[in-house]
């Protein structure tokens, strides 16, 4: 029997018209809110969204006095306790994306149904991750605000460069949703108990991206893969809006400008976006050969 | 005007992977596949378990590609033009609850027409006016998760018309159903074919309305059930291991049997004689057995009247009773025995 190359990558499928898009962005985000609030329990909703970042700030905390002996004046303080504020953003909005997927196919069953539907998947994926977003920024500024109140994280609100601040979180949100969808696309094809792989990407990332720590500190030959995650220059971008003399005291990145820095991050970004359009909708015409949209795996 | 729903040649084989050493295996769940589909058809796949049924509905809703052939909907490629066959059909599979058993069932249905373009106060109309059919218009409020597989099943049934679907495919929509709520699925699903009989064109561009329309629904479904198939379908294609037998009418389709005649016995136990010993007989064409507790039914094809006489004397001699002789019409059912040479149950039964 002989099989028939053809190629599924039309243009249409990659760009969606207005009015498709629309519809789908906005319904999708809609769902997502539906099921991101639907806590039966508040109570568990504010230890979710509130007291899960700050205990993960506070181990970090507690590790750092440990390890430079309570010295929280240093520098270095808030550049980790920053980063790792910002940091959530990537385990939300990443994983936020990817795991749409499985939430529709292998609990609500929903997925084929989403498929058969005239939707743009890739959008609907995105405005999945709406909700994720929101519950994360939440997340965010309530550890920073700790921070600050608490924890000697010195930001003067008057020297912060807001504009700076929120085009690289923008900026960054868009890049994270781009890894996310090529998550989602790795997810399509990966069967069985794969509701980590998310949580994995984003804690390999951690170390690579100067989250907690700069590159420097890394073996040599591990610092290209920092050098290429966008992460890394967003974190850096981040930190120079809200404590800009901190993070100019880390070499990393000290050669480069807020304007270098922020090129190298659209530029990624628009690199990163391109591999996500090509991974997704890659996997996605191989999960619909080996018959992988619908496909549930009763763990 | 374009068929609703073309097929040429179409097959598809599953690779399976056992273990990393083994060699993937591969099982051909459909070959050579070539329906032509009318505009305005209800349309039945009858066939056992593991026929392709839902591989082929798959197919054509373009969650699989084949991996040989070609498949149309309305005139578009599943493969090519994907987006393009997606805004003109539905789905439905039954024997599944399947939905966001955290919102409501009018938030579920409202969700998807929402995907579907359908503007709200029409979708709300439309979600109100389809429950009321399905019998679920009380449960308007109520989550998902609250609802029974089968009522979820309705919900899902009236996702399905909700959208008014140029082409509708049902998998097995009274799968799981009780009677009643069979019946009352089966006769809006022939209701709506009826009703939507090829109409005055509509401006087109209207996603909200189907793109398509003017030229009457189409509806596939599949089943196991003869009944469902004989009663409710126009047309029926009889399928067995990925291949499609036969495709009439349900009357052409039993017309093939009208030379023959049928019985139905109810006898003692065999005492050690099969059905083989019959179709051994002259005049017997098929004899299929099925043993029940106390007693066994036999169903016989006969080129003959006068083949029965020698049924029945293999039966005295064995000393087994006649307790209920009948002569009938030919069913479907009588069709896929007589195209395969097992009745539907033996095939289920020897997959397993
Ligand atoms: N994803 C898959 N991978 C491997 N084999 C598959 C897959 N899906 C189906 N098959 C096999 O293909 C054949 C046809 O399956 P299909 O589900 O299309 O049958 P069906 O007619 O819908 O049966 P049923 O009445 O049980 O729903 C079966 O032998 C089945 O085991
Ligand atoms: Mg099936």
């Amino acid at each position: 029997m002989n099989t028939t190359k053809r190629t599924s990558l039309n243009i249409q499928s990659l760009i969606p018209n207005r009015a498709t898009f629309t519809r789908t962005f906005r319904v999708a985000a809609w769902l997502g809110w539906q099921i991101e609030s639907n806590w039966t329990d508040p109570f568990l909703f504010a230890i979710y969204s509130i007291v899960k970042p700050l205990s993960g700030a506070a181990i970090l905390v507690v590790m750092y006095s440990i390890i430079i002996n309570g010295a929280f004046k240093s520098p270095i303080f808030p550049y980790i306790y920053l980063g790792n504020a910002f940091y959530m953003y990537v385990g939300g909005v990443m994983t936020g994306i990817s795991w749409a997927i499985i939430d529709d196919r292998e609990h609500y069953k929903t997925l084929k149904y989403m498929y058969v539907a005239p939707i743009h998947m890739p959008t609907y994926l995105l405005g999945r991750g709406v909700a994720r977003f929101t519950v994360s920024s939440l997340s965010v500024l309530i550890t920073i605000l700790f921070g600050v109140a608490f924890l000697h994280v010195q930001i003067d609100l008057a020297a912060v460069n807001w504009g700076l601040f929120f085009v690289s979180l923008f900026i960054g949100v868009i890049m994270l949703a781009m890894m996310g969808l090529m998550l989602a696309g790795v997810t399509l094809l990966i069967a069985q108990h794969v509701w980590f792989i998310g949580d994995i990407t984003a804690g390999a990332l951690y170390l690579f991206s100067g989250a907690i720590f700069p590159l420097d500190v890394l073996p040599k030959y591990l610092r290209p893969v920092g050098y290429f995650m966008p992460i890394t220059y967003w974190l850096e971008l981040l930190r120079r809006s809200l404590v800009g003399s901190v993070a100019q005291a880390f070499p990393t990145l000290s050669r480069f400008s807020n304007t270098e820095l922020m090129g190298i991050l659209l530029g990624l970004t628009v690199v990163f976006a391109i591999f996500a359009a090509v991974i997704f909708f890659w996997c996605e015409h191989r999960a619909r050969e080996r018959g992988m949209i619908d496909m549930v795996t009763n763990y | 005007m374009n068929l609703a729903i073309h097929t040429q040649n179409l097959g598809r084989i599953y690779k399976i992977r056992g273990g990393k050493k083994t060699d993937p295996k591969e099982l051909e769940a459909l070959r050579d596949v070539n329906l032509e589909i009318g505009q305005g058809e209800l349309f039945g796949l009858l066939g056992p378990n593991g026929a392709g049924k839902t591989t082929l509905i798959k197919i054509l809703t373009t969650l699989l590609a084949p991996t040989s052939g070609q498949a149309c909907i309305t005139g578009f490629d599943v493969i090519k033009d994907p987006q393009k066959v997606r805004s003109r059909i539905n789905m439905v599979s039954g024997g599944e609850s399947s939905g966001y058993g955290l919102l409501t069932v009018r938030e579920n249905l409202w969700m998807f027409s929402q995907f579907y373009g359908i503007p709200s106060k029409e979708a709300n109309r439309r979600i109100k006016e389809l429950l009321k059919v399905v019998g679920l218009e009380d449960r308007l409020n109520t989550k998902s998760s609250d609802l029974s597989t089968g009522l979820r099943q309705k919900m899902n049934i009236v996702r399905g018309f909700m959208t008014d679907p140029a082409v509708l495919f049902l998998d097995e929509p009274t799968l799981g159903l009780d009677v009643g709520a069979s019946r009352d699925v089966r006769s809006f699903i022939r209701q709506w074919i009826d009703e939507n009989h090829p109409l005055p064109d509509v401006p087109s561009g209207d996603a909200s309305r189907g793109e398509g329309r003017g030229e009457g629904r189409t509806l596939l479904l599949t089943t196991h059930y003869m009944v469902e198939a004989d009663e409710l379908c126009d047309r029926v294609a009889i399928i067995n291991e990925g291949r499609v037998l036969a495709c009439d009418t349900p009357a052409n389709l039993k017309r093939r049997l009208q030379q023959d005649v049928i019985f139905k016995m109810e006898v003692s136990p065999l005492n050690g004689l099969s059905a083989d010993n019959f179709e051994g007989l002259p005049g017997v064409r098929k004899a299929i057995h099925a043993p029940k507790d106390g007693s066994a039914e036999l169903d016989l094809i006969l080129e003959k009247d006068d083949a029965l006489g020698g049924v029945v004397n293999m039966m005295t001699s064995n000393d087994v009773h006649i307790l209920n002789l009948q002569k009938r019409e030919p069913t479907l059912e009588d069709v896929f025995v007589d195209l395969v040479g097992r009745s539907m149950e033996e095939v289920e039964a020897g997959e397993q």
